[in-house]
C-alpha cells in the first residue's frame, strides 16, 4: 500500500489492525492471484526473447497509470467507506500489486547488465522514469475526470 | 502452459501479495514516518530472492516450472511497482523532491544490485 493509505488506515480505529484482518488478507489473496494470473498469460503469450525484456515494461507502466488512477479515484470521497477500502485493498493492493513486478525489473536488468550494461541502464532508467510518469498521468486523469463531474452537477443543479 | 502450473502460479502470486500486505501492515505500524519502508523493504528483499532463484534456475539447481512458481508466481506477487510509483508521485506532489528520488531511483539501483548479488550467489550453487 501507498504511504497516503497507510496514514488513513492507521488513522482510523479498527478492533486490529488492517494488515491482520483475516478477511482483507482474503481480499489481496484473490486478488493478488488474478493480477498475476494476468501477468503470467501475458508473459506466456509475449515471452522474452529479444533483447528487451518488453512484456514486463508494459505490463509493469499499465499497473502504474491504472493503480494511479484507481487510488485517486477512490479517495475522491471522505471518509473511505468500508466498501470502498474493499474495493481498494482488492483492486489496488491486490490485482494491481500482484500483476506488476518490481523483482522481476531489478532480477532482468542485472541479468540484462552481465552482457550489454547500457541497454540494462536504458531498460531499468526506462521502466522507473515511464513508470512515475504513467502514474501522474494516472492520478491526472482521475482529478479531471472528477472535477468534470463535480462541474457537471453543479451545471445542473 | 499446462493448468496445473498456471494454477500453482495464480496462487503464488496470492500468496506472495498477502504476505507483501501483512508484512507491509506491520512494518508500517512501527515505522509510521514519512517514507514508505514497508514497500521498500519488500521489493529489496524480493530483488535478491528472485535474483538468487534465477541463478539457481542458470545452475540447473532449480527446476524450470518450480521457477515459473517461485519466480513469476510468489516473488512476482510479493514485490509491486505500481505502489512504489504512485508513492513516487504523491512525493513530487508534496515537492519532497530528494523523497521523490530516493523512491525512484534509489530503490532501483538497490534492488538491481540486490537482484546482482542473488544471481551471483545461486549461480554459484
Amino acid at each position: 500500500m501507498t504511504l497516503v493509505e497507510h496514514q488513513r488506515d492507521n488513522r482510523r480505529r479498527h478492533h486490529r489492525p488492517v494488515a491482520l484482518h483475516p478477511k482483507l488478507i482474503l481480499f489481496v489473496f484473490v486478488g493478488g492471484a488474478v493480477g498475476t494470473a494476468i501477468r503470467a498469460v501475458l508473459a506466456f503469450a509475449f515471452p522474452w526473447t529479444g533483447t528487451v525484456p518488453w512484456t514486463i515494461l508494459v505490463v509493469n507502466l499499465c499497473g502504474a497509470l491504472v493503480l494511479g488512477f484507481l487510488l485517486t479515484a477512490l479517495a475522491v470521497r471522505t471518509p473511505e467507506t468500508d466498501a470502498r477500502r474493499d474495493v481498494r485493498l482488492f483492486a489496488g493492493t491486490g490485482i494491481m500489486g500482484g500483476f506488476t513486478t518490481y523483482s522481476e525489473l531489478a532480477s532482468d536488468s542485472a541479468v540484462i547488465f552481465g552482457t550489454d550494461p547500457v541497454l540494462a541502464i536504458s531498460f531499468a532508467l526506462l521502466t522507473v522514469l515511464g513508470g512515475v510518469a504513467c502514474a501522474g498521468i494516472g492520478v491526472i486523469a482521475a482529478k479531471a475526470l472528477v472535477h468534470r463531474r463535480v462541474d457537471l452537477s453543479t451545471v445542473h443543479a | 502452459m499446462n493448468p496445473g502450473l498456471f494454477l500453482l502460479i495464480a496462487v503464488g502470486g496470492g500468496v506472495g501479495a498477502s504476505v507483501r500486505f501483512t508484512l507491509d501492515g506491520i512494518i508500517m505500524r512501527r515505522a509510521g514516518g514519512t517514507y514508505p519502508w514497508g514497500t521498500f523493504v519488500i521489493n529489496t528483499s524480493g530483488a535478491i530472492l528472485l535474483g538468487f532463484l534465477t541463478g539457481m534456475a542458470d545452475s540447473s539447481v532449480l527446476d524450470a516450472q518450480w521457477m515459473q512458481v517461485l519466480g513469476v508466481g510468489c516473488m512476482g506477487g510479493y514485490t509491486t511497482f505500481s505502489t512504489a510509483m504512485v508513492d513516487t508521485v504523491h512525493m513530487l506532489q508534496k515537492q519532497k523532491f530528494s523523497l521523490a528520488l530516493g523512491n525512484s531511483i534509489g530503490m532501483l539501483v538497490l534492488t538491481v544490485l540486490g537482484a546482482w548479488l542473488g544471481l551471483m550467489l545461486g549461480r554459484g550453487l
